[in-house]
């Protein structure tokens, strides 16, 4: 959709879809994921690689920074000063100043702490970097961070990895209609009509990656995906008619009277 | 007060074998669709009657681990720095009236940084640091010396050492330290006092507490188990799994994991009077990731190579290899040096690597980084 760009930090992209990193069964598998899923950005947690030995694992030699932007995110960081290292970290090994924020506390559900992730995005952004944050689906919080800076927020559908898909949208619901920044619908997100649903509520773009890796055809499941969002997108523009509890007739009973 | 303790005089023999009894295939498929696995479940699937259900819960297991890991298995690699020990475990080699023979030592900083090199050039990230019950010995300025050493070649390093006081724990922590394993051996009482005849272990409630706290003192990763074969394992294999569920709300910042050491070949002077067979091993398994969809189950060279590579798609998230149970086992020592215990999955790292890959899963070497530390203490 060239003339429907994405538009982040200034930068512009015509896939709405991001793309995960994590749990692939192998670089082959990652490579398909990557390919049916047109993805134009790639997040990768910093924990898992060695941006000083690229090759030892089966991550980054897949990622072609020609082709990707490189989203670092700071996954596993339990306070804002552990995720500002690894972003200061990510950025001085030569990757763009771009992060994802990523503060789980707890690793379990993997949901985010918000006041960490406040205090973080308010120093990267001191420092330079374009921060995308992952959020609960907290409409203030997102408000608070968009107004300190942030290129984007990127609030869950349901916990990172649990496929349960917008557990969230009452919440989301408002997000999307205060946003100033685009709003991406990260995590949860564990069939193509999730992403599709994220989308016709009027979300910018929908980062997955579980459902990907998990899938038995990487490459299909992605391409499903990304089907998903352009027709989600399109849905959302071309103006959903509101939902109604009864049938509407299309030829109307008091017509005459006109 | 929330208290391990007390849930564990909750849960005596007398009252989960019972259950384990007198549990129904029914009652086992109950389990299965139960969102959150119950202690009754739990019996259910530890039963004789879920034995005849393994392929069903074995699939259950692996789509839950797929969903919470993936198709990934994480590496790791013990590094046992001393093999002096002043407990008296009777089914330990390292003890001393164990009548084994083998040379004691305990490595100097140079010894450890010559066998963390060692360990490093094989592409490991993750390290494990292990003791026997020794203070005096490797007291915690030499914990603390080795832990900062280990730190310059992996991002990830634990120990597994005597029990010590969270403000210990903390002193580590602060030194870089991510996890502590730490095996209560076994849950039930009296059988721990009859095997740990001597020494600051005997002590069944200071060793029962100690992990969490290091979750008090910051720790990320705890790892706990019962040494299989000690007592009956349905009944320990039950007693961890509550534990870890303890932890996981009591320590709620830290990852919890399991390991299932299985006890092969003792001194002697102990005859392991509780040897669980492979499938039953299996049904443990099964049933302990059923119980905790999240922790990540560890998987040592204690076990063959052939079984280690069946239970990679069975639950199991993290194995070590290439591992020796010698203090500097990988370039200081030879066999004159006392062991453990035997390995028996003998292939290199890289061979163990290429099993995993024939699996269909990613071989993960780094799952942390040393950002994640105060100050990069890394050597380049």
């Amino acid at each position: 959709m060239e003339d429907d760009p994405l538009i982040i930090a200034g930068r512009r992209f015509r896939s709405r879809l991001m793309v995960g990193t994590g749990k692939f069964p192998s670089a082959a598998a990652l490579s398909a994921a990557l390919a049916g899923s047109g993805a134009e950005i790639v997040t990768v947690a910093l924990r898992r690689v060695d941006l000083a030995k690229p090759e030892q694992d089966s991550i980054m030699p897949v990622l072609d920074p020609s082709r990707y932007l490189i989203l670092p995110n700071t996954s596993g960081a339990r306070s804002a000063d552990e995720a500002v290292r690894l972003a200061r970290l990510a950025r001085a090994m030569g990757l763009p100043p771009w992060v994802k924020l990523e503060l789980t506390p707890e690793p379990r559900y993997l949901l985010p702490d918000p006041i960490e992730t406040l205090k973080a995005a308010e120093k990267l952004i001191k420092e330079g970097f374009v921060v995308l944050p992952y959020i609960q689906a907290d409409p203030i919080l997102a408000k608070r961070l968009e107004e300190i800076g942030t290129a984007t927020v990127m609030p869950l559908g349901s916990p990172i990895g649990s496929n349960r898909g917008l557990k969230t949208k009452e919440m989301l619901r408002i997000i999307i209609e205060q946003a100033k920044v685009p709003v991406v619908v990260d995590a949860g997100l564990g069939a193509p009509s999730h992403a599709a649903e994220a989308m016709e509520m009027g979300a910018d773009a929908v980062l997955v990656n579980t459902a990907l890796a998990d899938a038995e055809d990487h490459g299909m499941m992605a391409r499903a995906f990304a089907l998903a969002v352009e027709a989600g997108r399109q849905g959302y523009l071309a103006g959903l008619g509101p939902a109604r509890e009864t049938a509407a007739a299309s030829s109307p009973l008091t017509g005459f009277l006109e | 007060m929330f208290d391990f303790g007390k849930i564990l005089e909750a849960w005596p023999p007398e009252r989960i074998l019972p259950l384990i009894t007198a549990a129904t295939p029914a009652m086992v498929k109950g389990s299965l669709a139960q969102e959150r696995c119950s202690p009754e479940g739990l019996a259910a699937l530890l039963s004789p009657a879920a034995a005849g259900q393994l392929e069903e819960i074995a699939r259950q297991a692996q789509r839950l681990t797929r969903q919470h890991f993936g198709r990934t298995i994480g590496l790791y690699v013990p590094l046992y720095l001393s093999n002096v020990c002043y407990s008296d475990c009777t089914y330990c080699f390292f003890s001393a009236a164990s009548g084994s023979s083998g040379i004691r030592r305990t490595l100097n900083m140079d010894e450890v940084r010559t066998e963390c090199q060692a360990l490093a050039k094989h592409g490991f990230q993750s390290v494990l640091l292990l003791t026997g019950d020794a203070p005096k010995v490797a007291s915690l300025s030499y914990l603390a010396e080795a832990v900062q050493v280990a730190r310059e070649y992996f991002p990830s390093v634990a120990v597994e050492v005597y029990a010590l006081e969270e403000e210990e724990y903390r002193q580590l922590v602060d030194v870089g330290l991510e996890g502590v394993t730490l095996y209560m051996e076994t849950y039930h009482r009296e059988t721990y006092a009859q095997v740990h005849r001597r020494g600051r272990k005997r002590d069944f409630d200071y060793r029962l507490a100690a992990i969490e706290r290091a979750g008090r003192a910051g720790v990320r990763r705890l790892s706990i188990g019962a040494l299989l074969g000690l007592y009956d394992w349905r009944c320990d294999g039950f007693w961890t799994a509550l534990h870890a569920r303890y932890l996981q709300k009591e320590c709620w910042r830290s990852a919890i994991s399991v390991s299932l050491p299985r006890l092969r070949c003792t001194p002697p002077r102990h005859r392991i009077s509780y040897f669980l067979s492979d499938r039953e091993f299996v049904q443990l398994l099964l049933a302990m990731r059923i119980f905790l969809p999240e922790a990540g189950f560890n998987l040592s060279t204690r076990e063959s190579a052939a079984f280690r590579d069946r239970l990679i798609p069975l639950g199991v998230t993290n194995m070590s290899a290439g591992s020796s149970t010698r203090p500097g086992g990988y370039a200081v020592s030879g066999e004159e040096t006392l062991a453990q215990f035997e390995i028996e999955d003998r292939r290199s790292p890289a061979e163990v690597v290429a099993a995993i890959r024939r699996a269909g899963y990613d071989p993960v070497w780094k799952d942390f980084d040393w950002a994640f530390h105060d100050e990069v203490g890394r050597r380049q």
